[in-house]
């Protein structure tokens, strides 16, 4: 089986484009990868496209309605916030497979703003939310945390340092929604969502879109891209085992713990190999589970890895660099493929103000509740 | 101890908020389970087929008891609107077997007052909420127990 490249990778900035069509956004970024890669829509044998609010509405046919109706299969992918993700991971197993040589694979979304989750109650019944507790993300990721705080004693404060890191991470993007550099005390003081996440701990409702470019390994020498080229050394997806609790209580854990396990294997690394890591920090007490979860450090020393500023840039491991989906900006299905560009761009070592020194692999992550979790792990062309 | 709110008949002509919320014509309300005979994991509500094992046809009905204890919990300060704030979320890992999903009421919506791991029972009560056809519903409710 070939091994597998990113060729171009690109993505708009987030922000909100409320006047922009879906198939417009990501038809912008596939128009980006394409350029990246020096390539047009019609050296491209399939497109994989994740959406998740216009689920069933054929956006990846709509994008090529767009940028060239080339008459190529079209897979149309939706896993939660593991869409983009899932859509790159489509593609990469196309080539594996040997069925095709180069792909597309474009993650878009336009988000309304607000709380995502929870609601419920058709015109029977009565909504169960504020009742039977509480079904929106801030508070499903609230708890969460709470169970890290319960098992290793994990306070509020390292919970908002993960914002405060991320935040100021985001101030060297000029992609990231916002490059605001923002205090603990101003984390904190925000308006409290759903403890221990306050408004500052919650990722940004954005519009966004981020497209790759994938092709084998001979296509890649072929066309003479080798240069700029990354690996992909693993590809990663899995689903949450039944656990005691998950069906009220969604595990965000254990698929983490599983995907990593399996992309370390699979790509013949350990933790200690990784450079950086762009993870799934929906919340900020998700980024606190999943230092343990992908081994970057043990479960229990998070906090003190967030304390010590391990996961900053400049740090033994630095986490989310781009901002995260904190003040980058979380466009459900783009957010997959924007974190794997964010690696590429590092691993290419064109990251300017941000740039890890010297990175040579880094690693993606992503989970979509209910549950998905996707890891890639991505190794710089020498 | 009685603390059953709906003791007495009261949770009669209620309908439940959700199907795992029984209601029996000669009995107290309570939340409805089904235990795997062949992994014994148990769930809340009627179940065929056990998603821990995968065994079919081995899924027996059984009463979730109304002890447990307070496994995690956050308080949501902003909700959909409508729904009146603060509450507090709570998971409860019941006596017995299965994990619910409540608010957690009779605590002040502190961190500092609310203890992982403290003994909670379920109680039943009206639902301060009425359907577009004006129903009235039974809810069920977590409390520190005393
Ligand atoms: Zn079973």
């Amino acid at each position: 089986m070939s091994d597998v490249y990113v060729i171009g990778i690109d993505m708009i900035k987030f922000g909100r484009f409320p006047e922009i069509s879906v198939p417009k956004l990501g038809a912008t970024a596939a128009h980006m990868a394409l350029d990246d890669a020096g390539l047009t829509i019609n050296d491209m044998q399939a497109l994989y496209s994740g959406n998740l609010g216009q689920a069933a509405a054929m956006v990846g046919q709509r994008i090529l309605g767009e940028i060239g109706q080339t008459g190529i299969p079209v897979v149309n992918c939706a896993n939660a916030c593991a869409t983009g993700a899932t859509a790159f991971r489509e593609g990469w197993m196309s080539i594996k497979a040997g069925i095709y040589d180069t792909v597309l694979c474009v993650g878009t979304e336009q988000m309304g703003r607000g709380l995502l989750g929870g609601g419920g109650g058709g015109k029977k019944g009565i909504p169960t939310e504020g009742l039977l507790g509480s079904g929106t993300m801030p508070a499903v990721f609230a708890e969460a945390g709470m169970e890290h705080q319960r098992k290793y004693g994990t306070t509020f404060e390292q919970f908002a340092k993960v914002s405060v890191k991320n935040h100021h991470h985001s101030t060297m993007n000029p992609k990231a929604m916002y490059q605001i550099e923002t205090p603990l005390e101003t984390v904190v003081g925000s308006e409290m969502i759903a403890y221990p996440n306050t408004k500052l701990m919650c990722s940004v409702n954005v519009d966004g879109a981020a497209a790759a470019v994938i092709c084998s390994e001979e296509k890649a020498r072929q066309l003479g891209k080798m240069d700029r080229a990354v690996k992909v050394r693993a590809s990663v997806l899995t689903s949450d085992p039944y656990q005691e609790r998950n069906l009220q209580m969604p595990d965000v854990n254990t698929c983490t713990q599983r995907a990593a396990k399996a992309a370390y294997e699979m790509a013949g690394c350990g933790p200690e190999d990784i450079d950086l890591v762009e993870l799934h920090d929906c919340f900020a007490t998700a980024e606190i589970l999943h230092y343990g979860n992908l081994g970057l450090g043990k479960a229990e020393d998070a906090g003190r890895m967030i304390d010590e500023g391990e996961t900053a840039l400049g740090g033994r491991v630095p986490v989310n660099v781009s901002g995260g989906l904190l003040s980058k900006g979380h466009p459900l299905g783009a957010t997959g493929i924007a974190n794997i560009y964010e690696v590429c761009t590092h691993l290419r070592g064109e990251a300017d103000k941000r740039q890890v020194e010297g990175a040579r692999i880094g690693l993606t992550h992503v989970i979509g509740l209910g549950s998905a979790c996707a890891i890639h792990i991505l190794e710089k062309t020498d | 101890m009685p603390t059953n709110a709906a003791e007495g008949g009261e949770s009669q002509g209620l309908l439940p908020i959700v199907p795992f919320l029984k209601i029996p014509a000669d009995g107290d309300p309570y939340i409805d389970g089904a235990r795997c005979k062949s992994c014994s994991a148990v769930f809340v509500g009627e179940r065929e087929t056990c998603s821990s094992c995968g065994a079919r046809d081995k899924l027996e009905s059984i009463k979730l008891s109304n002890d447990g204890e307070l496994y995690v919990f956050s308080i949501v300060f902003r909700s959909f609107p409508g729904i009146e704030v603060p509450y507090v979320s709570a998971v409860v890992d019941l006596e017995g077997g299965g994990t619910l999903k409540g608010n957690l009421i009779g605590v002040e919506p502190d961190p500092e007052k609310i203890k992982m791991g403290m003994p909670i029972e379920v109680v039943y009560e009206k639902a301060p909420r009425k359907d577009a056809e004006g129903n009235e519903y039974l809810t069920y409710y977590f409390r520190p127990k005393a």
